[in-house]
């Protein structure tokens, strides 16, 4: 073999260094088959990474790419990856910082509900690998003594999160990811804040009403049915605790009931 | 006691992998093949695709290897790293090894984690005594947490090292020898690389250690050209597995036998049935053999 | 700040409008069992969700474009904006809500 003490020595850091940074140059003591230095042959792997996770990324966030189109998202997914590259190679794990940055991303000032879209979308890919539990049964609250209903507190499924949002994030998400092409009008002054679980194997995405993102807020944070519903009440003039509730319970946004 | 009558306990396809040819599982498939029982000698996964708690991607495999024998095969733990293996990913392959029971376990020649980055594709290393040592360290550390040995793959490279010292069939040998690990031989990586150093392949595979071969990978690949003009073959595995590929695993099929023979199609995934068709193409250079082999026995 | 806790009695009985209002809220179940095998009715998203990982590399090319300087050219889906304007501009200023 060619090699010699004389050769330069790669090691992990120079290689990687010239991974995530495209003006970076190849690394000396990287060939080609004349022995040669071979700058094209390093970017295959450079490209390889860079292309892989913007993929990643865009198979994570597909609303946000239809709303920003290809071009400009996979120049933005760069931005990010360099920024804010993987730290575990489990891919369904990366991305959750996107939001933030999309969000802070000076070019993208005038488009501020594409952050509350990411975020969303990864509350629906969370809810998607989340540990497997059955919803509880609405019956269940049937059968609890009328007395003890209002300092019952639902125990979180382990799928359930909470979105909020001043935009119309169902309608984004609706458009732009579950039916796209239906051609219905999105009204950018309509706030709506989303509700996301699985209770099987079909990811929900419910839209809250008036007064139930602090509702559910509550009731995610432990608060008691009662505490909860004067929250909604306090929050919204319109709110309605059957309907909520029935909300919450239909989308199976629970796994159980205490009471004392 | 009595024990447990079997009739009515879940049965699973032996876990062994048959010397047939198999399938990479795509979600995009997993309805189809279920529905039509799709005749497929076993099914291989990537690892990192069901490191999620739950849903949907657990309940595919579970009904996939009810059926199937099953491959767990990893592309992220970054055996040749400089660093220590990260220890959570590697609890995370023993507990898919313990609750899939795969009838293979395998992982790369290459490294992709270094500090604490991720940099998602098989990065390459250095052919020296230094590498050697850290990767059969490495090596005996899997198979010491999951607790069965390990095939490793031969990779396929775009770069050489001045720095090597040793062939990378030297390399592969010496790791087969110390550690006790099987080989997993991507013929399509053999080829690839073999282009890209202007290597011969054959001359390669016929110096491959093929008594710890468990398993043969089959891809596509992309041409492309390198700084000189030079053909540079991308193992991009997005589209059929190159006729130069096919004639090669014919070679090697004919010299050794049969072995378990997986198509990988990663990128561009098409319709199940072009996929299921590369695995048939593979089954009849396997049967083709083993009849050639009935002949010489009668 | 009202905070009030809403009384037991009206908790009893929102409660059970909400339980008549649901009824059996388990049946998709068996459905949904079947569908994510692949046959989803909900959109490609069920099944294929998420990223997977490769051990291929790729023969596509990083776009080189720059964020910053691009302009985002999604396909706009009508929206109506607040005020006047409304069609494809999907621009907005971030005090617009409030207007």
């Amino acid at each position: 073999m060619a090699g010699s003490d004389a050769a330069p020595k790669i090691g992990a850091p120079e290689f990687a260094n010239a991974l995530l940074n495209a003006d970076a140059p190849s690394p000396p003591g990287l060939i080609g088959p004349d022995g040669k230095a071979a700058p094209k042959r390093f970017a295959v792997y450079r490209n390889n990474v860079i292309v892989s996770l913007c993929e990643a990324l865009g198979q994570t966030y597909p609303a946000v790419r239809t709303l920003l189109g290809d071009d400009y998202f996979n120049a933005l997914a760069r931005a990010f990856v360099t920024d804010h590259p993987p730290s575990s190679p489990v891919l369904i794990w990366y991305g959750g910082a996107f939001a933030d940055f999309v969000e802070a991303f000076p070019p993208l000032q005038d488009y501020p509900y594409l952050a509350d879209v990411a975020r969303a979308e990864w509350a629906w890919l969370q809810a998607y690998h989340a540990e497997d539990a059955a919803p509880l049964d609405p019956a269940v609250l049937g059968s609890i003594d009328p007395e003890k209903l209002a300092s019952a507190r639902f125990v979180r499924h382990p799928a359930t999160s909470r979105v909020s949002s001043e935009w119309p994030l169902a309608d984004l998400l609706r458009a732009n990811r579950f039916s796209p092409g239906d051609g219905a009008h999105i009204d950018l002054g309509a706030a709506q804040s989303l509700l996301i679980t699985r209770p099987d194997l079909d990811v929900d995405v419910v839209p809250l009403r008036p007064g139930g993102a602090a509702f559910v807020d509550a009731l995610l944070s432990g608060a008691g049915l009662g505490e909860a519903a004067g929250l909604g009440a306090d929050a919204s003039a319109e709110f309605s605790l059957s309907d909520c509730l029935s909300d919450c319970l239909g989308a199976g946004a629970f796994k159980g009931l205490e009471t004392n | 006691m009595f024990s447990e009558t079997p009739s009515n306990s879940k049965s699973r396809t032996a876990a062994e992998i048959p010397a047939r040819a198999g399938a990479g599982l795509k979600p995009e498939h997993v309805a189809e093949i279920l529905e039509t029982g799709a005749d497929v000698g076993f099914f291989e996964v990537h690892a990192e695709n069901y490191m999620g708690a739950g849903g949907p991607p657990h309940r595919q495999l579970e009904a996939i290897r009810e059926r199937y024998p099953l491959s767990l095969h990893g592309v992220g733990l970054s055996i040749g790293g400089e660093g220590p293996l990260d220890g959570d990913h590697l609890k995370r392959l023993a507990e898919l090894n313990r609750r899939y029971e795969p009838g293979l376990f395998s992982e790369h020649l290459a490294w992709s984690t270094h500090d604490t980055t991720y940099y998602n594709d098989l990065l390459p290393v250095p052919y020296d005594e230094a590498t050697l040592a850290r990767v059969c360290d490495h090596i005996d550390e899997v198979q010491d947490v999951v607790g069965r040995p390990m095939l490793l793959e031969n990779p396929s490279t775009y770069v050489a090292f001045e720095q090597s010292t040793m062939s990378e069939l030297e390399f592969l040998k010496e790791i087969a020898r110390r550690t006790g690990c099987g080989l997993l031989l991507d013929i399509n990586n053999v080829y690839v690389s073999c282009i890209n150093h202007q290597r011969s392949a054959e001359d390669y595979l016929a110096a491959f250690p093929m008594s710890a071969v468990g398993e043969i990978h089959l891809g596509g690949h992309a041409p492309d050209t390198d700084d000189a003009g030079r053909p540079l073959l991308i193992d991009a595995h997005d589209r059929e597995v190159d006729a130069a590929v096919w004639t090669l695993y014919e070679t090697v099929v004919r010299r050794h036998g049969s072995l378990p023979t997986l198509i990988e199609w990663d990128n561009e995934v098409p319709e199940w049935p072009v996929l299921q068709a590369e695995t048939q193409a593979a089954d009849r250079i396997l049967a083709g053999h083993d009849t050639a082999a009935l002949r010489q026995a009668v | 700040m009202k905070n009030k806790a809403m009384s037991a009695a009206i908790v009893a009985g929102a409660v059970a409008t909400a339980i008549s209002g649901l009824t059996v809220s388990t049946p998709a179940h068996a459905q949904a069992k079947e569908k994510c095998y692949g046959v989803s009715l909900k959109g490609q998203n069920d099944c294929k969700a998420g990223p997977g990982t490769t051990c291929a590399g790729t023969s596509t090319v990083d776009y080189q474009g720059n964020a910053w300087t691009l302009v985002p050219k999604g396909t706009c889906t009508t929206m109506d904006v607040p005020g006047d304007r409304h069609g494809s501009l999907t621009e907005l200023k971030r005090d617009l809500p409030d207007a």
